[in-house]
This record gives structure tokens, sequence and C-alpha cells, in this order.
């Protein structure tokens, strides 16, 4: 027996472990099974499906080119801005509640319990906020950023809060130790190791409020997503497929410039 | 360009060499930033003024949510756990039909280029496909109900997956599989043994990541009809009744708790 094949035999085995598992993944994948009903599925049901996938590739051009406040341009610009503001006001109200969730911060208390907040924050469907907000407001693209703000806060703290428990607390020791005050010591110790990595998940955070834009329609608070649904619900699926090819081209659009704006910021 | 505008900073070292500093970028971007907060403000109608006067109005209908009627709790069980088996459904079919898409979308693997271009240019559009829409298309083809939903979600997995896995695939170490190809065993079995152990622990972890968001998600799918507890959220802020919808939320939230802590679980396990 040689090296190779000791070492090999040697390995920890947890094979009743992982048999356990893909058991109870087995048994929850048949349980589910029974979601699947196949007897509504007939061949008029494929002809209207081709037809809307049809339209969809036949878009409404005019629609498409059109300049003017109705037309994709503008509803375009009215999206990237309420996720834009929205990605702001959330990515501000998320630093405290980051740190307070934090918890090599503050004592273990009070991190769980602003967690549990946080995941009701983040569960809450949008189109229940956006009704809160609609009463505050009114309908319109004023009440689509607030929900955008609010729904933000919720991913955007809990990953704030896994930045800061990484944070390199022997920096802060040594800054200490040669004599700075605790607002040099945050100004020169936690703020160059946050910065980036906050600015980083924002922008990501925004490349995600985009592609929600969708869901705000639902609840009349502004931005393509209206207009969307509205299509959707009367069947002109030309302006729907004109619609979307504007979201995509501008979603890809952004990502791109997200991601090479991300790798510039982590790699300093 | 900026630096032609803002000339950099000439300092003379002890030894007398000459160094320029190029000036920061900084002061550029936040008049940038500044300038879109100005637009967007102005686009959108933001009005602090409404809000300081009216914020307390969002509260009514969380007012109105407590007490939840608890006595509509034994009717919550059915649609729940539909919107439970159906994320978890299309969870686990997208993600394993993510791993042959991933293959063929990843330019290391597949050496034809235009394989590999096709496959990314479709896992970018379908997720960039807003999931209401396609779940809208798939209540006409397969009625309305959970399969709808399921198949929604089976298509956002399939992409969120396929993308982060091709991510790492073509990332992934090469030289281990070029040693096995030269040794004599095929593309599939080199794959099996040099790439597949690099990316699997990654692999699962994505795709519980995406199973938990996708229990969140499956809560709106109700709006097209797509089934679950969506329907029945809909129905009570429809008809206003908010107490129903109180219940709905803390069920929710519930579900979506237990599931988070399982799914973190494995995933710390995982890495």
């Amino acid at each position: 027996m040689n090296a190779v094949e000791k070492q090999m035999l040697a390995e920890p085995k947890n094979y009743k472990y992982l048999f356990s598992v893909s058991i109870i993944l087995c048994i929850l994948f048949i349980w589910s099974l029974s979601t699947v009903e196949l007897r509504q599925l007939d061949s008029s049901g494929l002809i209207i499906a081709s037809n809307i996938i049809l339209g969809i590739l036949n878009p409404d051009l005019e629609l498409l080119f059109n300049f003017t406040s109705s037309g994709v341009a503008y509803l375009l610009i009215e999206t990237i801005a309420i996720a834009f503001l929205g990605t702001i006001i959330g990515s501000i109200l998320a630093i405290p509640l980051a740190f307070l969730s934090a918890s090599n911060i503050v004592p273990a208390p009070i991190s769980s319990v602003t967690k549990i907040l946080l995941i009701m924050i983040r569960t809450v469907p949008a189109i229940v906020y956006g009704l809160m907000f609609i009463r505050v407001t009114g309908p319109g693209p004023f009440a689509g950023v607030l929900t955008m703000s609010l729904t933000s806060i919720g991913m955007l703290s809990k990953l704030y809060a896994d930045t800061v428990e990484d944070l390199d607390t022997s920096v802060l020791e040594s800054m200490s130790s040669i004599g700075c005050t605790t607002f040099e010591k945050i100004r020169f110790g936690i703020i160059p190791q946050l910065f980036a990595m906050f600015l980083s998940i924002m922008i990501y955070r925004f490349d995600m409020n985009l592609r929600d834009a969708a869901v705000l329609g639902l609840v009349g608070a502004g931005g393509i997503g209206a207009p969307l649904i509205f299509a959707m619900n009367s069947y002109r699926w030309q302006e729907v497929g004109s619609i979307l090819i504007g979201l995509v081209v501008l979603i890809l659009l952004v990502e791109i410039i997200s991601n090479k704006l991300r790798t510039r910021l982590v790699r300093g | 360009m900026y630096d032609k505008i803002f000339l950099p900073k000439k300092l003379t070292l002890p030894n007398g060499k000459i160094i320029k500093e190029k000036r920061s970028r900084t002061p550029l971007i936040v008049i940038l930033i500044t300038i879109s907060i100005i637009v967007s403000v102005n686009i959108t109608g933001f009005d602090m003024k409404i809000l300081m006067d009216r914020w307390s109005q969002f509260f009514v209908i969380i007012g109105q949510m407590i007490p939840p009627t608890w006595e509509y709790l034994p009717h919550l069980w059915g649609p729940l756990m539909d919107t439970i088996k159906m994320s978890l459904l299309g969870s686990l079919l997208g993600a394993t039909a993510a791993v042959p898409a991933a293959v063929m979308a990843s330019s290391n693997i597949t050496r034809n280029k235009a394989v590999s271009g096709v496959a990314k240019f479709s896992l970018s559009i379908l997720r960039t496909l807003p999931t209401l829409v396609s779940a809208l298309i798939a209540t006409f083809i397969f009625g309305l109900g959970t399969m709808a939903g399921t198949v929604a979600i089976f298509l956002f997995t399939l992409a969120y997956v396929g993308k982060l896995l091709y991510e790492q695939i073509e990332n992934v170490n090469m030289g281990a599989f070029e040693a096995m190809e030269s040794m004599g065993l095929t593309r599939i079995q080199a794959f099996r043994y040099a790439i597949i152990p690099q990316i699997l622990p990654n692999y699962l972890s994505t795709a519980l990541f995406c199973f938990e968001g996708n229990v969140r998600y499956a809560a709106i799918l109700g709006y097209v009809g797509a089934g679950g507890i969506g329907l029945l959220l809909n129905e009570g802020l429809g008809w206003r009744n908010y107490p129903n919808v109180g219940i709905i939320l803390l069920m929710l939230v519930i579900t979506v708790f237990i599931i988070e802590n399982i799914s973190e679980h494995f995933r710390k396990k995982l890495n």
C-alpha cells in the first residue's frame, strides 16, 4: 500500500450523513411534485403562448422610439431615477441598522433583535409596502422611491453587517497603542476598510432594484412596471415586447458597467 | 482627460527627483452623484415636506393588521405549503438544469465559441426577464395555479445559478483537467474528476441561496394567478381585509425565518 492509498483511506467518510441528506432531499422532491398538474395543458394554451411570444418578438417600434413622456425612453429614465434614489436612501438608512446587527459591535441580544427586524423588513412583499406608501404620497414615482428604499434596507443591512463582522480589529488595536483618538480610529481605521465594500454592495443593489422595477408597477408606484403590467393585462403583446426590449437592454448595460466598477472598487 | 484639466501636483523628493501625484477623482464623482440625485428628485417628485407631514399614514395599515385574525390560520396551511412546494420544486429542477447550461456556456469546456456565446446570451436574457412576465406567460400555457409559478421559478433559478456556475467553471484551475485528458480520460470523465470537486461546494451554496430568495419571491407570483399564498395576500389586500393580511405576513415571516436558518446552517457547513 503506497502513501497515496493510505491518505485516501484515512480521509474522513461521511457517507451516512450524505446518504440521509439525499434521502431527505428525495422525499422533499417527491412531496413537492404534487404541485405539478398538467390537466389544464392543452393545445389552445400552446397557441396562445406562441402568439404571445410572436407578439413580443415583433415589438411596437413606434413606442420603443417615442421620446415623449409616454415612450419607453422616458419610462426607463424614470425607472433609473426611482432605483437610484431608492438605493441611495436605503443604503444610508441601512448603515445604522447594520452596525446594530453586527454581533462584534453590539451585545448579542440587541444584534439578534435587529436581525429579526431585518428579516421582517425583507420578507414583507413589496406590494404591501407599496400600498402603505401610496397612503402617504399618493400613487406615482415618489411612492416607488420610498418602497424601493424600504425593500433595499433589508438586504443592504445584512450584507453591510457581514462586512462589519469581518472587520480587522488588530488595526484598531495598533492605532490605540500609538495614541489615536476615537475619531481618528474611525476615520483612518474603520472607514477605509468598509467604504469600498459598502459602495460595491450599493452598486449591486442598484442593479437588483432596476430589475425589481416591474414589481413596483403592481401597485401603481411609477416606473416602467406599471405600463408593462397594463399592457400584459390587456394582451397588447407588441407593447410588452417593446417595453421588455428596453428593460433588458438597460439591465444588461447597467450590469456590465456595475461589474466593471465593482471589480475596480474591490481591487482598489 | 481629467488629468489634463486638473494638472497633477508636482512633488520634489529629497534626492531632487520630481514626481507627479494625480489629483483625486472624488470631487468629480461627488458632483456627478449630486447632479444625479437632483435630477432624480425632479423626475420622481420626491418631496420631503409631504413625507414629514404624512409619514404617520404609513402606520395606519400596520395598525389595522394588529391583531391578526387567528381564526384564518387553518385556511393558510394549504397555500403556504403550495408556496414552499413551488419554490422547492422550481429551485431543485432549475439548479439541476443549470449544470448542463453552465457547461455549455463556459468557454474553457465548450470549445465552440458560437455555442458558448449563444448559451451565455440566452442565460442573460432569461435572467433579466422579470419573473412576473414569465409567470404570466406560464399561466397561459399551464393554466392558473401552482404549475405556472413553478415554471417561473424554474426559469429564474436556471438563469441565476447557471450564470454564477459558468463564471466559476471559467475561473477554475484547468491544470488538473488537462492532466487527466492527457492521461487518456474522456472529457466527461475529466470534468467529473477535475472540475466538479472544485465547483461543487459553491454550486450547492448558490442553489441554497437561490432557494431562500425564491420562497420570498413566490409570495408575489400570486398576483398573476400563479398560485401559492400570494393569491390570498392579494385577495386580502384587494378587500382591504388587513387583519387577514397581518396573519399571512406573520406566517410568511416565520416560514422564511425557518428556511433561512436551515439553509444558512448548510451553507456554513459547505464553506
